[in-house]
């Protein structure tokens, strides 16, 4: 028999997710207020909402953070899906330690390194900087995360249906579109969030990795946080959570139903 | 045929490991040996700001047989650097610990918890993860500042009559920090904690132990891979942050991190920001060597 946690632990879980969470609170209830001081409750309005919609520079630069996100990640989970099949299915290639170790080290990597070295080879090779170059770097690290989970749904499952549907005549890609891909599907659809998330976060990457014309949204909160707080950016950042919030609850619903529908198939 | 590989004769398979292959190669290989070699160029008054070593194979050559350690040596020489390098370390491992001391109870208290809270709270813990760095880390500076939320609210029960300067100063990279990575450290902690053997507890307790004395003598040891697993993933992300020192830390809280993004945008030194981040590179890679040893032992032993 489990015995519950104690008053001690209770405690600590109390004050631990308060921390975790007093802060977005805070910020997403201070995007409603009035006045433009922020420690002075103004009382509720939505004029920094109202505001936003008209701040063209903002909204630009959201535009281009999803376009960047939404190849990045399509990019991302296309690498990344081969490369974690890849490590999963085929246990010697040559220089598959080398592979790997590609696979892993972006993940360890401190951001300001990852950025430099890539914004050195775009200049190496005269690539303009610019949404193509924002792309390519976010997709190289979001393909690793991407990988691992895949490799790790992968050898979850063992090869054996896979190795059956060969035997019985199919060729090896009608079994990776009837066999492998769906069993990676939720781990496909993880890692393309995932990607995409990331991609949207990242601000020292993008910094290094982009050109004029071609500023992020984090790009620009970073560079208006610099200058202070300001209610505008609680309201997009309210908008951002909210989204984020939003889908992860919706995904998360989903995976629980579809893997339900799953056993009870299975009975 | 034992542990074939499926399709090993495949195309399909061997482009499936060609194209992310190469992809990584041109896009994570090379850029950083690209990196390692103009930390040991001169900068030059030219746009690109570094002499160009790709020009033929005959100067590249020639660059090797004689590199410019310059950069290196400046770095040892300015006490700037070493005292970025140090500050980083010290404020990454006082975190980490900070981050083990407030994880560490959660973790457990989540573990002990019944199956059906377990889930909920676990998804607490995650959720941060998906709601933007960047943002969570913005929050505190509307919280931390003179005229911010905390000294208003500290002013107005009266425990403090000034207000008290905490943005811009090291706790505030330290509450920036612990506040950014404890999720990291509480995930690890949590699956170790989870899988513990709740007979051997009442094992200790039934032979006379105290609950204080069979935490000690039982639980921390068996919870130690999970330590070492939360504090290397809070631990080696802290060292080479920039966001949190930038926006939290005043102009007094260099880290690393800061140091190569100020050398690299207003100083425009590339070859010295290329030599800053080979050396964060190398000081990574002992604590990431020994991570990844104890990541594989715990795997398979």
């Amino acid at each position: 028999m489990r015995r519950g946690p104690g008053l001690f632990l209770k405690i600590a879980m109390v004050l631990g997710f308060a921390f975790l969470y007093a802060p977005i609170l805070i910020l997403m209830l201070y995007s409603f207020n009035a006045s433009k001081l922020v420690t002075v409750w103004g009382g509720f309005s939505t004029r920094w909402y109202v505001e936003l919609w008209s701040n063209t520079a903002l909204l630009d630069a959201a535009w281009i953070s999803v376009t960047v996100a939404a190849t990045a990640s399509t990019l991302a989970t296309v690498l990344g899906v081969m490369a974690g099949y890849s490590l999963a299915r085929v246990p010697r290639f040559l220089g598959r330690t080398l592979f790997s170790g590609m696979v892993l080290a972006p993940l360890v990597m401190p951001e300001v390194i990852t950025g430099l070295s890539l914004l050195l080879a775009f200049i190496s090779v005269s690539l303009d900087r610019g949404f193509l170059t924002i792309v390519f770097a976010h997709a190289t690290f979001s393909m690793c995360y991407v990988a691992i989970v895949i490799q790790a749904r992968l050898s979850g499952f063992d090869s054996s249906v896979e190795e059956a549907a060969e035997d019985l005549g199919a060729r090896p890609a009608t079994v990776f579109r009837r066999i492998t891909l769906p069993l990676i599907m939720p781990g496909v659809i993880s890692g393309w969030l995932l990607s995409f998330t990331l991609s949207l976060d990242d601000l020292v990457i993008a910094s290094f990795t982009s050109g004029p014309g071609s500023t992020t949204l984090p790009m620009k909160i970073f560079s208006s946080v610099r200058l202070g707080v300001t209610p505008e950016i609680n309201a997009i950042a309210t908008i951002l959570i909210g989204l984020v919030a939003f889908g992860t609850i919706f995904w998360s619903l989903a995976l629980k139903r579809a893997e339900a529908n799953r056993l009870k198939a299975a009975q | 045929m034992a542990g074939r590989a499926v399709g090993h004769s495949g195309w399909g398979q061997r482009l499936a490991i060609l194209i992310p292959y190469l992809w990584l190669l041109a896009f994570f290989l090379a850029p950083f040996l690209i990196v390692l070699k103009i930390s040991i160029s001169t900068n030059a008054i030219a746009l690109p700001p570094y002499v160009p070593v790709w020009d033929s194979v005959g100067a590249a050559l020639d660059h090797l047989s004689t590199p410019n350690l310059g950069n290196y040596s400046f770095l040892f020489d300015d006490p700037l650097y070493l005292n970025s390098y140090l500050n980083s370390l010290k404020i990454a491992a006082i975190s980490t610990l900070i981050a083990l001391l407030i994880g560490y109870p959660m973790a457990y208290g989540i573990a002990r918890s019944s199956r059906n809270w377990r889930g909920a709270l676990l998804t607490l813990v995650i959720l941060p993860f998906w709601t933007s760095f960047l943002i969570r880390v913005y929050a505190w500076v509307g919280i931390l500042k003179t005229e911010g939320i905390l000294n208003a609210f500290l002013l107005w029960t009266g425990v403090i009559s000034e207000p008290l300067q905490i943005h811009f100063t090291p706790t505030a990279v330290y509450i920036g920090i612990v506040y950014s990575y404890l999720p990291f450290m509480i995930l690890p902690l949590y699956s170790t904690l989870e899988k513990l053997d709740e007979s051997l507890l009442e094992a200790a307790a039934d032979l006379g132990a105290r609950p204080l004395t069979t935490f000690w003598r039982v639980t921390l040891p068996l919870s130690m891979p999970g330590i070492a697993a939360g504090c290397f993933l809070v631990f080696i992300p802290a060292v080479g942050e920039f966001v949190i020192p930038e926006l939290l830390g005043g102009s007094s809280t260099q880290m690393i991190g800061r140091t190569l993004w100020n050398e690299f945008f207003q100083n425009r030194d590339w070859p010295l920001a290329s030599s800053v981040a080979v050396l964060l590179l190398l000081v990574l890679v002992v604590p990431i060597v020994i991570f990844q040893r104890y990541a594989r032992r715990e795997g398979t032993g």
